[in-house]
């Protein structure tokens, strides 16, 4: 809401600086966003009267001109301008002067003769001649009314206003007017609010019998009101009336538009003028259209309108979509004689399905959406007619057409100060807080400790609300800050927090960087990545293609990450995310939080994923782990996909992504990532650990490597071993597999290191030889030999 | 003999002084104190002496034997140190090469925000609670006083799968099920992703985080609100912001406030990250509506709450000076490793 200072300071007697006011208004609750001076920039333009006219004698399009910048002073300018003639009074930039786009006039010559100055355009004012109904559309401007010589010229043009910016909150729509604004003023810094004096002259002809309103649906229209003028002059507006409405950035159009929006900004009350003789049977009919109705609006777009949509209809047809825009059959033209003029409240929320509907917003929709006060309607349909007499635009008849099926009446609450000041953390006196109400318009009744609240101010109907007003007005920043004097709680994560938190710690120490990624995806994931569409939850107003799915899986997102790294030519990268995906059920999702890493790099390779895997297991002291051969998924490596089992649940995924799949993504290397299911790392970790001695007796170690064919798995050995190693055997560490020259085709030789220990004695050479032996013996139904 | 004791230590003891080197040290060793040294052979030549004299010159070159050797046993020490840190600067090397690399990860830098936001919180008593993205519009709209009209639920403004359920706009749902399930009193943050229909720029994005807290319990004042919050943004930003509460408007709570603080970019002077202002916007807060509470099953005259949420990309953002939201969602590692 742009409120102009001098149309504020008409309503309140504002004399404090600009600065205070901003604040205190933004922390009374209207919040300035933005001050701005209209024409700040210009400087030095005056008004001159032309007094004297030669040709330059060196230059046909050029003449010299004598111009009277007032107290005596004449300056020469030469100029191009062809409107201009001896005894016009125009803008003059003298030398120094800055324009509105930041030019610089300085006095000089213009072909061999002195120029002074220069005459401005109201382009160079920082208009377009549009705005301002009395400039030419191409050359200088000529004023048509008296100005001082010499004098200032942007006042003339409403410019040097203060326009202040306010954002207004969705529960104040009576704050978007600058009645409104100015109640607020009147009320933060207990000044007194000027209203506007309405007095009104009528011809002696009476307006009932002129029209019929009737309102079919008075849920969606619950006050209409009409006023009919007679003898109809449409014509421009006066010039201050013109100026208030460039001063917020509107253009004058005639007398009759600038009325309605003028009333639109003072009161926030859209109103709208119908070229009474065009009403076919002079009705108006407030109901619903028909299906398959259509309509011209103003704009000349042809609209076809459904069963939902309020309209303004005569006898036969709408004639206006009722708060959002008139229609192009009954404008007001300059042919009109005889007006009626709207002032109707709508429904909020009926507007905006058919704003929304037809895609057309206007000024007037944009006020009703926000839900507008129908006891408004009285004053500013009155405050038109008054401006019809002022602007002698017509003639008003006697009376109002005023039809107001469902009354809006004031709210009286009662109020409680103790409640109040202990809600607040307040120790205001009842006095002071009646005083405040006072200072909003509410009617206090001090015997009863109640309220009444006026009906624009809908959002005031309980205790808190009006507690809320109390702690705005007497300033939220003078409320003492306080620690609570309540219950203590024991606040804290809980174990599932913390082991999330571990998670990320063991993470971060294998060097992993954490990323987060969109949980919401495009169908086109599933090619990319080599799956098929899964019943994927779908959005069902998407913005696009590709936020329409929520996902199913984490690596699209970790894919485009690493992806993105490689293609900035990021070295080694490692990431992870813990995040959910999306399982479709019959009612709410299932919402599964997954760890994943993704990394490649130069050293990378599956047993860089896998040794994250195993680092986390360790982490998180989770035992009765097995990893087992998984083909499963399509976007991995057939033969480099493992499967982390734990306690026989299947947990998650690691390996080594499908070649193809990683060259969908861009990346031309290879990719290795991991997807594990989160509450089955967390549910499966131990979170008890008990203290083991330290072992008093040496180990003693032997290193064994054996000869098997290349398909045995290591797995299967090591379970061979530690079967058979039993209780001695305390460690078992895979250091070499080797296949090679050195040994017979379809053979690998794989090498441990076997440590063995006894918890109460030196273990000899003979107990070790005897375990081992143990386990040799194990491993020949592997058909493994002892290699030399 | 005096005279020739004298001069032997006095030559002795300056040139042990002066040896350069071990080996120039052991030379003057044999000079002096070897077999056919100086000294042994005065020693030796004490036979000749009178029965009178030999005790006194005997005394005197025993004293000086003995200087003389812990003159050269101190030397030899000093030298011998000498000698082994001339080694060690002959192994010099340029300690300006960089360090070996060690694998460093590093939180995402929301989870980092996240992190130090829940040690503020877990500190002043609160629980961490989250819950589902995908909520019905009973828990994400009514439950939080936006009636079936209000403009939030729009379709341009929320996600919907179906007419019923929706991607969360907001964790304040979390609330709702807190304040239907847990025993009061209750102060808890709720930190999590929200989704709201908003094409990806510098400044929005359809996912990001939020945290919100809740405290309901009896006794609860708007002043304790803006004890917390004051608190948090200490906290937060330093001992030196500026807080500063406005009235704002929430459909559910009332009074509601939008907090701005100091501006990080400028301290307060005005720049173009607060445009001018030397204040920004962190935070929307306010006393839990007594409809909120009565929906939940909590009656109003009895207990009082504040809420209040915020947004981590914001907080973030502003933190580091991040010009652009999209820079979280790259996860370039040239970035992540920053912070």
């Amino acid at each position: 809401m742009n409120v102009p200072m001098s149309w504020l300071k008409q309503y309140v007697d504002i004399d404090m600086d600009l600065k205070a006011f901003v604040d205190g208004m933004t922390l009374s609750g209207s919040k300035v966003e933005k001050i701005e001076e209209l024409g700040k920039e210009i400087t030095n333009v005056v008004a001159g009267k032309i007094i004297d006219v030669t040709k330059h004698p060196d230059a046909d399009r050029l003449r010299v001109m004598k111009t009277d910048i007032g107290n005596g002073k004449v300056l020469q300018i030469v100029t191009a301008a062809q409107n201009v003639q001896l005894n016009d009074v125009v803008p003059v930039a003298l030398n120094g002067a800055t324009l509105a786009d930041g030019l610089k006039i300085k006095s000089g010559k213009l072909r061999g003769i002195e120029s002074q100055g220069m005459f401005c355009s109201v382009q160079e004012l920082g208009f377009t001649p549009s705005q301002i109904p009395s400039a030419p559309e191409d050359g200088v401007y000529i004023f048509n009314t008296p100005i001082i010589l010499g004098e200032c010229v942007k006042p003339y043009f409403g410019l040097g206003e203060q326009v202040v910016e306010y954002e207004i909150t969705s529960n104040r729509p009576d704050c978007f007017s600058i009645l409104g604004i100015a109640r607020e003023a009147a009320a933060t810094f207990e000044l007194k609010f000027n209203y506007p004096k309405i007095e009104l002259k009528e011809i002696d002809e009476d307006v009932a019998s002129m029209a019929t309103v009737d309102i079919i649906e008075p849920e969606l229209c619950p006050r209409y009101a009409a006023k009919i003028i007679k003898n109809v002059k449409v014509g421009p507006s006066p010039k201050w009336l013109q100026d208030r409405l460039t001063s917020v950035g509107l253009r004058p159009i005639n007398n009759i538009v600038d009325i309605t929006n003028y009333i639109l900004l003072e009161f926030g009350q859209p109103m709208h003028a119908f070229d009474y003789d065009k009403l076919k049977g002079h009705q108006i009919n407030v109901r619903k259209a028909n299906a398959g109705e259509t309509m011209v609006t103003l704009l000349g777009d042809e609209i076809e309108l459904d069963d939902t949509m309020l309209v303004i209809a005569d006898k036969t047809s709408p004639i206006a979509l009722a708060g959002i825009m008139g229609g192009e059959y009954s404008k007001v033209t300059e042919e009109t004689k005889v007006i009626l003029l709207e002032c109707a409240t709508f429904d909020g929320y009926s507007i905006r399905q058919t704003s929304k509907k037809l895609g057309i917003l206007s000024d007037s929709s944009k006020k009703f959406v926000k839900g507008l006060d129908p006891n408004t309607i009285t004053d500013a349909i009155e405050r038109a007619a008054q401006l019809i007499n002022i602007t002698g635009a017509g003639d008003v008849l006697k009376g109002t057409i005023d039809v107001y099926p469902l009354k809006r009446e004031p709210l009286t609450i009662s109020y409680d100060v103790d409640w109040i000041n202990a809600f607040l953390g307040l120790d205001l006196f009842k006095s002071e807080m009646e005083e405040i109400f006072m200072r909003l318009g509410f009617e206090v009744d001090m015997l009863l400790n109640t309220v009444t609240i006026p009906t624009f101010r809908p959002d005031i109907t309980i205790a808190a609300d009006l507690a809320e007003e109390i702690a705005r007005i007497y300033g939220y920043d003078k409320i003492p800050a306080t620690l609570e004097n309540a219950t203590p709680t024991i606040g804290g994560k809980s174990s599932r927090q913390l082991s999330i938190d571990k998670i990320k710690d063991c993470l971060r120490m294998c060097g992993i960087y954490g990323a987060l990624t969109y949980t919401i995806d495009s169908p086109k994931i599933f090619d990319k990545l080599n799956i098929e569409d899964t019943n994927a939850i779908k959005i069902s107003n998407p913005l696009g293609e590709d936020f329409s799915i929520l996902r199913t899986t984490t690596l699209n997102g970790m894919l485009n990450a690493l992806s993105t790294n490689y293609n900035r030519r990021n070295l080694d990268v490692a990431l992870y995310e813990i995040g959910k995906v999306f399982i479709p059920t019959s009612s709410l999702p299932d919402e599964v939080e997954k760890v994943t890493v993704g990394m490649y790099g130069k050293d990378v390779d599956f047993y860089s994923i896998k040794g994250i895997v195993e680092a986390l297991v360790n982490h998180l002291s989770i035992d009765n782990v097995e990893y087992t051969r998984n083909t499963n998924i399509d976007f991995m490596h057939k033969g480099r996909c493992a499967s982390l089992i734990i306690n026989g649940k299947y947990v998650g995924f690691f390996g080594e992504v499908h070649p193809q799949v990683s060259k969908n993504y861009a990346i031309d290397t290879k990719v290795y990532v991991m997807e594990l299911d989160l509450d089955s790392l967390v549910n499966s970790s131990s979170p008890n650990k008990v203290y083991m001695p330290l072992p008093k007796f040496p180990v003693s170690t032997r290193d064994i490597a054996i000869k098997v064919s290349s398909d045995v798995l290591v797995g299967d050995i090591e379970k061979i071993i530690k079967q058979r190693g039993g209780r001695l055997l305390v460690g078992v560490e895979l250091f070499d597999v080797y296949t090679g020259e050195r040994i017979d085709e379809g053979y690998k030789s794989v090498a441990y290191k076997l440590i063995f220990r006894a918890d109460d004695k030196t273990l000899t050479d003979n107990e070790v030889q005897k375990v081992l032996n143990k386990i040799l013996n194990g491993l020949s139904c592997l058909g493994a030999t002892l290699r030399d | 003999m005096k005279e020739k004791l004298e001069s032997i230590k006095s030559s002795a003891l300056y040139s042990i002084e002066q040896a350069k080197d071990l080996k120039a040290l052991e030379e003057l060793r044999i000079k002096y104190s070897g077999k056919k040294g100086e000294l042994t052979t005065f020693l030796r030549e004490m036979k000749n002496l009178s029965k009178e004299q030999r005790p006194i010159i005997g005394q005197l070159a025993n004293e000086t034997r003995e200087l003389i050797e812990d003159k050269i046993k101190h030397t030899k020490i000093i030298l011998e140190k000498k000698q082994e840190d001339k080694k060690l600067l002959d192994e010099i090397i340029d300690i300006t090469l960089p360090g070996k690399a060690v694998a460093q990860g590093k939180l995402h830098p929301l989870e980092q925000t996240l992190e130090q936001l829940c040690d503020i919180f877990i500190g002043m008593g609160y629980e961490i609670i989250s819950g589902k993205e995908v909520e019905t519009a009973y828990y994400n709209f009514d439950a939080l006083n936006l009636g079936p009209t209000h403009p939030a639920r729009d379709e341009q403004d929320t996600f919907y799968i179906t007419e019923d359920l929706v991607l969360r706009t907001a964790t304040s749902p979390v609330q709702v099920h807190t304040m239907e399930n847990q025993p009061l009193p209750i102060r808890m943050i709720a930190p999590g992703k929200v989704y709201r229909s908003d094409e990806v720029d510098a400044t929005h994005s359809p996912v990001f985080h939020q945290l919100e807290g809740l405290v309901v319990d009896k006794d609860i004042t708007f002043g304790d609100l803006k004890g917390v919050l004051a608190e948090f943004a200490k906290q937060f930003f330093g001992d030196k912001v500026e807080v500063k509460f406005r009235p704002h408007y929430f459909p559910f709570t009332e009074p509601s406030a939008e907090v701005d603080v100091t501006c990080v970019m400028c301290q307060g002077e005005g720049c173009s990250v607060c445009k001018g202002e030397g204040f920004i916007e962190i935070l929307g807060c306010g006393m839990v509506h007594p409809k909120v509470l009565e929906m939940a099953g909590i009656d109003p005259n009895v207990y009082q709450g504040f809420a209040f949420g915020m947004g981590l990309e914001r907080l973030t953002m502003l933190k580091y000076n991040i010009n652009d939201l999209r820079l979280f969602y790259e996860n370039d590692i040239r970035f992540l490793s920053q912070f």
